[in-house]
């Protein structure tokens, strides 16, 4: 199961040419700065474009090759764009209808009842786009897209136009979809929190070119790649809840290299979450310190040291019981507590922001 | 106010030709303004310039032109001779030819920006959920441009009844055939009655101000608000 895409296309400046070969299922979230080609490659997944050389195949199914090109509306496919682009004629539920009624029966797998009731767009249904917010509206272009039983979901930015508020309205519904439908995802995005949140593999694209891929947590403890110099780097683990403490609304969460508290979760025992923790929370020790205020200590061993975005910081890539964390650190203090690879370290880590 | 049964055919015949000629705009020109709204094609300027041609040109030049194409000597008036159809001068097909020319622009204009107004964005979202292109044609372009419909229709219809010039040159006079409203009053005032010039020139006027009165009225009921959704 895989989505093999090779493309080539010239853009008056810009050139796009990739060749990947993307796991089938999961979210892959193509990520790069703006200028990048993260839409105009999604574009060419779709057929938007027609790249001068290309070749796509999804799951099996051949899209583009050579001379043959599957023009956009025969490509089993859903897009949602940056704008809800929804059609302004029709309400809510004819909106959500126009790709239903094009898909053929035998095709259809996506149920009306679980989109509208996954979605929340019950109360919206009758409405037109106009009076919807704009939530509302990506909501509905969300669901559009599913219920013509796409074998591929595209998302290009979908939370960009949206506020704060409504991207934390929309988020955990995309979760759900991803949880819920298994349609594999190509998502689009230049937010590193959409990245921790959503994401199972990362293509990283820099000027039309693939620079990096792979699954998210070996590409975000890449010390060589411009993911750990952001202000918020940082890596993504997945853990299972372990053990609620009701006196101290706590709880812990159990993962391959120990465990760390969190502030209480909802999700139950047994739950498998995803949590991120930034470089720039954890710190390093020599000694186990029980005089701090700092509740999650893990002991790891030093893989890799790396220059950081400013002259006195540094990368520490550590290695926790197979899992990897990052520490931002100063030179200074390298200097001071000989930091290298190969010695072990108390990690101290101040802050671990649960996903979900 | 009475009209005389000739000022009655004069009335009906300017009304038909309003309404076929209006009609067949309708449909040649949708494919021109879709054309026009989607293509990148750098001769596209001169063919908008030929298309609006009509508005700045005198009627009278336009039926000359007219006559000389269309007439027995013409390139199409010719051709229809030789097929045996016979050729268009002073004929109600000949009017429906002129006015289809003349009033061009007062259809496409609309059209195009209507189209234009839609945008790509939906249509590509309506390929992306499976609709093929006369399929996303029909179901999106078509109704978002309505209200470019319905103000294409009227101006070609309320221009239409007002056509003298390229009648004039192209039509004469014929009662029943091509003697128009616009022709019957001119008629009258050549012969000095002012009456019967005066009750077919009113009613012209009501009719076109109905007419566009009834567009406006339309087209705020129609409003698509939020166009891009």
């Amino acid at each position: 199961m895989s989505i093999d895409a090779r493309f080539r296309l010239r853009q008056g400046e810009f050139l796009l040419d990739v060749d990947l070969s993307l796991p089938g299922e999961g979210v892959t979230v193509i990520f790069g700065a703006s200028g990048a080609g993260k839409s105009t490659l999604l574009r060419c997944v779709a057929g938007l474009e027609q790249a001068t050389a290309g070749a796509l195949s999804v799951n099996g199914v051949v899209w583009q090759r050579e001379a043959f090109f599957l023009p956009v509306h025969q490509r089993a496919l859903g897009v949602v764009f940056q704008e809800p682009s929804l059609f302004p004629h029709l309400n809510g539920a004819g909106n959500l209808r126009y790709g239903l009624k094009r898909t053929p029966v035998h095709e259809r797998r996506i149920s009306w009842d679980d989109v509208v009731q996954l979605l929340g767009i019950g109360p919206v249904l009758q409405q037109y786009p106009h009076t919807m917010s704009g939530g509302e509206r990506q909501r509905i272009a969300l669901g559009r897209a599913l219920l013509a039983s796409p074998r591929l979901l595209l998302l290009d930015e979908p939370l960009a136009a949206l506020d704060d508020a409504r991207k934390a309205e929309i988020l955990p519904f995309l979760e759900q979809l991803r949880d819920h439908f298994s349609v594999p995802m190509l998502y689009v995005t230049h937010s590193l929190r959409e990245v921790a949140r959503l994401a199972d593999s990362l293509v990283l694209l820099e000027a039309g070119k693939v620079r990096a891929h792979g699954p998210l947590q070996a590409m975000l403890s890449r010390l060589d790649l411009p993911l750990a110099l952001v202000e918020d780097a940082g890596v993504v683990i997945e853990a299972v809840v372990a053990e609620h403490d009701a006196q101290w609304h706590l709880s812990r969460l159990e993962f391959s290299g120990g465990s760390l508290w969190v502030t209480r979760s909802s999700e139950p025992l047994g739950a498998a979450v995803r949590c991120r923790v930034l470089a720039r929370d954890v710190s390093l020790a020599l000694e186990r310190n029980e005089n701090s205020s700092i509740v999650n200590l893990l002991q790891a061993e030093v893989v890799e040291v790396a220059a950081a975005d400013f002259p006195a910081h540094l990368l520490v890539k550590l290695d926790a019981g197979g899992t990897i964390i990052l520490s931002r650190i100063t030179r200074q203090s390298q200097a001071r507590i000989h930091i290298f690879p190969g010695k072990r370290f108390w990690v101290q880590i101040k802050s671990v922001a649960l996903l979900r | 106010m009475m009209l005389s049964a000739d000022d009655m055919t004069a009335l009906w015949v300017t009304v038909q030709l309003a309404a076929v000629s209006t009609g067949l705009l309708l449909l040649l020109a949708t494919p021109l303004a879709w054309w026009l709204a989607h293509t990148r094609w750098r001769g596209r300027a001169l063919i908008e310039a030929l298309v609006t041609l009509p508005l700045v040109l005198p009627p009278t030049v336009l039926g000359f032109y007219l006559l000389l194409l269309l007439g027995p000597q013409g390139a199409v008036g010719g051709f229809l001779e030789r097929i045996g159809v016979g050729h268009l001068a002073f004929s109600f097909s000949g009017l429906v030819v002129g006015s289809m020319v003349y009033s061009l622009p007062f259809v496409v204009q609309p059209l195009h920006n209507a189209f234009a107004a839609t945008g790509s964005r939906v249509l590509e979202a309506a390929a992306t959920l499976r609709a093929a292109s006369l399929d996303r044609f029909l179901t999106i372009s078509l109704p978002l441009a309505r209200r470019g419909y319905l103000t294409a229709a009227v101006l070609a219809f309320a221009h239409t009844l007002g056509e003298f010039g390229v009648i004039i040159m192209l039509g004469g006079n014929i009662p029943g055939e091509t003697r128009v409203a616009s022709i019957a009053i001119y008629n009258h005032v050549e012969a000095m009655d002012y009456a019967a010039a005066h009750a077919l020139a009113l009613i012209l006027v009501v009719l076109s101000l109905s007419l566009l009165t009834l567009v406006y009225a339309l087209n705020r009921r129609l409003r698509i608000v939020g166009v891009t959704g």
